[in-house]
């Protein structure tokens, strides 16, 4: 499986280049002019990207967080989710370095085999960044109105959480 | 909507440093937040605009017409309005193929590619159309063969198995994805006004 991961962008370079040669592509104009085109959009989804980490940082650091996690905490014991992986289950739609430095406090304190190291792993490999997809995504766009997507989105991140928990458990028997 | 979560965050985030004392933190952490989203954006952004270059190399060679042409069973299905063989299928392709191959410094500018050119063919520049949504909901939902960087991780942190969690994450990420594509397509144009 290494080897996959790791012959694939070398193998990508070789057929994206040899193939253009081969249809006679001139290469190096066309890899400027998309260069350019990446550059501006770059520039475009910088003020979006700022505007989300900033706040989601605030919003973490001030407390503001470990409150939410004790309101909903009735509702995750009724789904099943430990109650020590509320804040990172909370944390992890919107931020993925936040949500990261809990995910290893977690491994370290109750290990990365542990029934709550796999399910932590198992909700981090099967969820994004939801917030900051979102504002990416849409800042390469003039797009104002995101209409359903957020609340999509999010509806499935919420399915996520609880099936990561269930499935976890049903995997490992545990 | 995002005009309120934005303002929300920031007004209670305000709120609770003042009743728990944590202002001072507060402070460092706006300002943190600011600086780290330029580190952030600084630490793509090369890898970004290399990809954006290669992939016009590809367009120009038609290859992401092949490319698109491989998992057109699977997009017929998610963007069926879209015409075979436009700019912004091709990118979406090359987006999903990316994605699938954990390729994550390669997925977002071949999305944000594809994103600008969707809008080129948005009726309304402003509002996110049926294919935008359905495109950006697919992103969420994390879908990739390996997850590469978390097995790292769990290497890293003493693991005794640490790719045994790749079961768990397919069964998770493939149900999930079904449950976004299927609540998303209910919000779609068509399917609301066949219900009125």
């Amino acid at each position: 499986m290494h080897i996959i991961s790791l012959f694939c962008v070398p193998c990508m370079f070789l057929i994206i280049i040899a193939y253009a040669l081969f249809k006679k592509v001139k290469i190096y104009d066309a890899f400027i002019e998309g260069a350019k085109e990446g550059l501006n959009t770059v520039i475009s989804i910088f003020p979006p990207v700022l505007a989300i980490l900033f706040a989601i940082n605030m919003f973490n650091k001030s407390g503001a967080m470990d409150i939410l996690s004790c309101i909903v905490k009735p509702f995750t014991d009724f789904i099943g989710l430990p109650y020590q992986m509320v804040p990172f289950a909370l944390l992890r739609p919107v931020s993925g370095s936040g949500s990261l430095a809990l995910a290893t406090n977690l491994f370290k304190e109750f290990g990365t085999d542990s029934f709550i190291g796999r399910a932590v792993s198992t909700l981090m490999g099967s969820t994004e960044t939801t917030f900051y997809t979102l504002s990416v995504y849409f800042g390469a766009t003039m797009v104002k109105n995101m209409r359903h997507s957020l609340k999509c989105a999010l509806a499935a991140d919420f399915i996520g959480i609880i099936l990561s928990v269930w499935i976890t458990r049903f995997v490992f028997n545990c | 909507m995002i005009n309120y979560i934005w303002g929300f965050l920031i007004l209670i985030s305000v709120i609770c440093a003042f009743f728990t004392g944590n202002l001072d933190k507060l402070t460092s952490a706006a300002f943190d937040g600011a600086n780290s989203s330029v580190q952030t954006l600084l630490g793509f952004a090369g890898a970004m605009i290399m990809w954006c270059g290669m992939l016009k190399i590809a367009e120009k060679s038609n290859l992401t017409k092949i490319f698109a042409n491989l998992i057109r069973p699977l997009t017929k299905i998610l963007f069926p309005n879209l015409k075979k063989g436009s700019a912004a299928l091709n990118a979406i392709s090359m987006n999903m193929i990316a994605n699938i191959l954990g390729l994550a410094n390669a997925a977002t500018p071949l999305g944000l590619k594809a994103m600008c050119e969707l809008e080129k063919i948005n009726s309304d520049k402003h509002t996110a159309s049926d294919e935008m949504c359905m495109f950006v909901v697919l992103n969420t939902a994390s879908i990739q063969l390996i997850p590469s960087t978390l097995i790292a991780i769990r290497a890293s942190m003493g693991s005794q198995n640490p790719a045994e969690i790749i079961l768990p994450v397919w069964i998770t990420s493939i149900i999930t994805a079904i449950f976004a594509i299927a609540i998303t397509k209910m919000y779609s144009k068509s399917i609301l006004e066949r219900r009125l």
